[in-house]
């Protein structure tokens, strides 16, 4: 193998423009290794890691493109580099001819009525320049994570004593005057209210909003860490405010994962003066808090989507059943899938690209087998040893930062999923795979086309042995999405998959199959 | 609130980082312009503070 390198110096591109091209040149027959990256330290490490760094690559910038790549014949390397600025090229052009100011201060002033900042630069930047953009009067979303703790408190009292909002960091998803803004689905326009500390646990309501009738009438992201005690709930209870003064808005959503006890007193205090009909759901947190303050808890993100869906038309919130089809034929369906299973088929394989739906899976199946191993356990004592290797009942988060390193979000590139499927397809004692789809902007254009193919090679390895694999999946979409929901929903089920309605279903169906195995 | 003045106006985003994002609300037809962020002084974090300082002045 002989390795061959390129720098480009001063020439800027985003991580994952560069890893969707790293991953392009790396299918080549001809490439070990390439890495197509920017020269930052963490860049460095991972050509460190690769063995691809050398005393040249490690005096570039994070302003210089490195393109370094591990090969059998040096003869097509100019190949490989010329691809690469192919794929850079068409990447520009596909932004169109539209007029990119260099900085955020020529971005104002270019157009000054702006109202929001987009922020999903390199963590050690992001900070700065959100800033920057609330000392401007603008409100922020910051998409970006590695902002510390210290920073996200400076920022949210800036936007406090604005009036701003200041959504993040690492947060996914929000849908502003019906606008979706990064990882965020389409959904019909309504009188539901949400804030939500969880991005694809926001999605899941959203979607199930849709589904059950009802409307989006604004959605507030917090990032992730807002309930935290550091940071107080700073945005989540700007958010409320801001909702309860929105004339559009006639119930609030609150999502998040269970926040510390003052946390959510202050929060729920903050939703009491506001005045509105309220559904909250911390996902597996304390019900009897929400009841004692008035406001109702959910059992899943979907009932809190159908009892907000219900207090929107002027309904009594009712539970949401279990299964939208009848129990009865549930059952039959698992019991098809029970009776093709050889002896030894026994657990339950959870592969998840969104966190929210990973954390909900883990905690449906827990409350009912007592616990499920994973990446994001609910208890240390079900940390997975090594996160590759699944043991007895596992779900995996593929988002987490262990499967992420590199390479996109799964939820933009399957890669990870793809080849977790197949590992998963070796182990004889493996009964069902569970899966979510996530649909909307900033998702891949085309995700169970994506995986079509692997869930019938996993299905035909199991078939080739005589043994009998059971796909469940749950398309976390719209069809007002970009993808085309219908066609996402058919291209699993011609792979084989069973498709259910929501994750909470999905997750209960799969509990069914797999039960006393 | 500024935030309730933001629910009453168009929508007008000032994007920095992933072009894809600036891309998805093209498509929607919400205005939105795209910033050619680059690292200040090539990433040198004593450098860009050094110049951030001088800015401030």
């Amino acid at each position: 193998m002989i390795s061959k390198w390129l720098i480009k110096e001063n020439s800027y591109y985003d991580s994952v423009t560069l890893m969707i091209i790293t991953k392009e040149i790396e299918a080549r027959d001809d490439v070990e290794n390439a890495v197509v990256v920017m020269g930052t330290d963490l860049n460095k490490d991972l050509l460190r890691n690769v063995g691809l760094l050398n005393d040249e690559l490690n005096k570039t910038t994070a302003n210089d493109l490195i393109i370094a790549v591990k090969m059998k014949d040096e003869s097509k390397f100019e190949e490989i580099v010329a691809k690469v600025e192919e794929l850079l090229n068409k990447k520009k052009s596909d932004g169109g001819e539209d007029y990119n100011p260099p900085t955020l201060d020529s971005a104002i002033k270019y157009m000054p009525d702006s109202n929001m900042v987009v922020i999903s630069l390199p963590g050690a930047y992001a900070a700065a320049e959100a800033k920057k953009a609330l000392e401007n009067d603008k409100h922020v979303m910051l998409f970006s994570d590695n902002v510390t703790i210290e920073q996200e408190r400076e920022l949210k009292e800036l936007a406090v004593s604005k009036g701003l909002l200041m959504m993040g960091p690492d947060c996914g998803t929000a849908m502003i005057n019906q606008v979706p803004l990064c990882f965020c689905n389409k959904v019909e326009k309504g009188n539901i209210g949400i804030v939500g500390a969880s991005g694809t646990g926001t999605q899941e309501i959203m979607v199930q909003i849709d589904r059950f009738g009802g409307g989006c009438s604004q959605v507030i992201g917090t990032g992730g860490r807002d309930l935290k005690k550091e940071i107080g709930g700073l945005m989540m209870t700007l958010g409320i405010q801001a909702l309860a003064e929105d004339d559009n808005t006639d119930v609030i959503v609150l999502v998040s994962k269970p926040p510390a006890l003052e946390i959510a007193e202050k929060v729920l205090q903050t939703l009491k003066k506001c005045g509105k009909k309220a559904v909250v759901d911390f996902i597996g947190g304390d019900d009897e808090l929400v009841t004692k303050y008035g406001f109702i808890p959910a059992k899943s993100l979907e009932d809190a989507a159908y009892k907000a869906v219900a207090l929107a038309k002027g309904q009594k919130a009712e539970e949401a059943p279990l299964f939208t089809e009848s129990e009865e034929e549930i059952d039959k369906m698992a019991e098809e899938e029970r009776k093709k299973f050889s002896p030894d088929q026994k657990y339950l394989r959870g592969l998840f690209s969104g966190g929210t739906l990973c954390d909900e899976a883990l905690k449906l199946f827990t409350k009912e087998f007592g616990g499920i191993y994973s990446n994001i356990p609910l208890t240390p004592e079900y940390r997975l040893q090594d996160n590759k290797k699944s043991y007895k009942h596992t779900a995996l988060d593929l988002g987490d930062d262990e499967f992420t390193v590199g390479r996109p979000h799964p939820m933009i590139d399957s890669y990870m999923r793809q080849q977790m499927i197949m590992k998963e397809a070796e182990d004889r004692e493996v009964a069902v795979l569970l899966m979510d789809v996530v649909l909307g902007y900033g998702s891949n254009e085309d995700p169970a086309g994506s995986l079509a193919d692997h869930i019938k090679l996993a299905k035909k390895n199991f078939a080739d042995r005589g043994q009998h694999l059971c796909v469940v999946a749950y398309v976390c979409g719209t069809k007002k999405d970009p993808q085309n929901y219908e066609q996402q929903i058919n291209k699993l089920k011609d792979a084989g998959a069973i498709l259910m309605p929501s994750n909470a279903q999905a997750v209960r169906f799969a509990m069914k199959v797999v039960r006393g195995l | 609130m500024k935030v309730n003045e933001l629910f009453k106006e168009e929508l007008k985003v000032i994007n920095m980082g992933l072009g894809s994002f600036a891309n998805d609300l093209k498509s929607q037809d919400v205005a939105v312009i795209h910033v050619d962020w680059r690292p200040v002084a090539g990433g040198n974090k004593k450098m860009a503070s050094l110049l951030s300082k001088l800015k401030g002045k």
